[in-house]
């Protein structure tokens, strides 16, 4: 193992760890704004939005992400839309992500007993009352550990930018492969870094599931 | 429309769900301070009645009247929500399996309606919070979770939770069958308590003694019809008909 090879690009690996961060957190935030929306769609009294919220769901889970990101970023200019690799990367990856979390959000809601909905109105709280000082609280609670899967899954998935060529932790491996001809050590380089990323997420997770759990 | 005012008034109540009628053509009044039991056995319609009187489970067919005001009234949606949750403020329910907000402290539990409908203050929140606490027995636990409550101190701060909104009526649900049978006690103290301060109540139970010392009337149920109704006394020692005579015995046989 190169050692020496890898000591001199692993500045160049922390810049790209730094996209990948960047566009992790964007992603995130895009995608809770995707499956918020989804979710209340899904959960509307409007027959119409029940059925655009499952076909959003139903599209975006039936088709590759990669192929999602391409129909963007390469067949976006011919109907208009011209993004540069990295708001491609954000958009594409945000609302493929979306549409998992849609069903994450709508699962911790729809989890509440039904009792509970049910006391707040005796009580005579609106349905949105209701919906805001009691189920939302507690679904809230429990959508924490499974959009941490979500969040998991989707920074994994950023190496598919890559293809795009954002120049993140994948892309720069494979760039770096390019000129030294020593994959192993490139792909352990990015391979560690993505770990780090993914293991910080997961503690930040943890930490956030404990501080809400109920007593 | 009505010619005697009654404080509750239930006219021809009728509900299905789907083909399956569970209430045929109820009829039911309650006086201001009466105490009245519904009796009957799995299925017979008893809660989807209690449940109608506040719109839980909304009629098929019938009215509900609460002090002169029609609770049921055909409104446009919007007028009709406001209206049934004005409506809902004046009547308190109690549940089968407490469904008390397990994400909030018991003081919370009790005050997060008046605060939020009744615009009351922090203080007036302490206070109220303290005074209903205090009249369930639960006041010491005031800054516990609901998890960390028995059974019976989870129904106790149900029930203050429901007074803490200055309920004209109260329905309970089978309070107390979700108790071990330990703690059933000191539930039905509360609801006693609230008996003998003249709470107008309705009671759906399976426990016929105490349905018999706190109850003015009592109706009993099967497949959706009152079947028949009276003084605990009557219905308890002496009924009429053949059906209340073979609840009962099945009844007391199955508890012994
Ligand atoms: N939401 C619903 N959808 C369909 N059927 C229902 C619903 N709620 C109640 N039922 C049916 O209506 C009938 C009466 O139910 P209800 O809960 O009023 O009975 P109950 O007398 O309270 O019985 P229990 O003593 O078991 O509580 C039952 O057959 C029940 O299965
Ligand atoms: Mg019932």
């Amino acid at each position: 193992m190169d050692v020496d090879l890898m000591m001199r690009v692993y500045p160049f690996f922390l810049k790209a760890a730094w996209v990948t961060i960047q566009l992790s957190i964007l992603t995130t935030i895009l995608g809770l704004a995707c499956g918020a929306l989804g979710a209340a769609a899904r959960l509307s009294r409007f027959a119409f939005l029940r059925f655009l919220g499952a076909a959003y769901v139903s599209v975006i889970r039936g088709t590759p992400a990669l192929i999602q990101l391409f129909i963007l970023y390469f067949g976006g200019p011919q109907i208009g839309i011209q993004l540069d690799a990295f708001e491609a990367g954000v958009i594409g990856l945000g609302v493929n992500i979306g549409a998992y979390m849609t069903e994450t959000i709508r699962g911790s809601i729809i989890a509440i007993d039904k009792g509970q909905r049910e006391a707040a109105r005796t009580l005579g709280l609106s349905k949105v009352q209701a919906f805001r000082k009691v189920t939302l609280p507690q679904a809230f609670r429990l959508m924490i550990r499974p959009l941490g899967v979500n969040i998991n899954a989707l920074i994994k998935g950023t190496a598919l930018v890559a293809a795009i060529s954002v120049v993140e932790l994948t892309y720069t491996a494979q760039r770096y492969i390019g000129s030294t001809y020593k994959p192993f050590e490139m792909f352990l380089l990015s391979g560690v870094l993505y770990m780090i990323i993914i293991y910080g997420t997961g503690r930040v997770i943890t930490w956030l599931d404990r501080k809400a759990r109920i007593v | 429309m009505t010619e005697e005012k009654h404080f509750v008034e239930i006219r021809h109540a009728k509900k299905s769900f789907g083909t399956l009628e569970v209430l045929k053509d109820i009829n039911l009044t309650v006086e201001r301070g009466q105490i009245v039991g519904i009796i009957g056995s799995s299925g017979s319609g008893k809660s989807t009645l209690l449940r109608a009187i506040n719109d839980l489970d909304p009629l098929s067919g019938g009215e509900v009247w609460l002090d002169g005001v029609q609770v049921n009234k055909s409104l446009p949606h919007r007028q009709y929500e406001k209206h049934i949750n004005a409506m809902r403020q004046q009547v308190g329910m109690v549940f089968q399996h407490f469904n008390l907000f397990p994400h909030l402290t018991v003081r919370d539990n009790v005050t997060m309606a008046p605060k939020l409908l009744k615009g009351i203050s922090n203080d007036e929140a302490e206070t109220l919070a303290r005074e209903q606490l205090e009249h369930v027995g639960m006041l010491e636990k005031i800054d516990a979770f609901p998890s960390q409550l028995s059974g019976g101190q989870k129904q106790r701060v149900a029930i203050a939770r429901a007074l803490a909104m200055k309920p004209k009526l109260m329905l309970f649900d089978e309070a107390t069958s979700a108790l071990d049978p330990e703690l059933v006690e000191e539930v039905n103290q509360v609801m006693k308590k609230l008996a003998e301060e003249h709470m107008t109540m309705i009671i759906v139970t399976h426990e016929m003694d105490f349905a018999a010392s706190v109850c003015d009337r009592v109706l009993f149920m099967e497949k959706g019809v009152v079947v028949e109704e009276g003084p605990p006394e009557v219905i308890f020692k002496n009924p009429e008909k053949q059906r209340t005579r073979e609840f009962l015995r099945k009844h007391i046989e199955g508890a012994a």
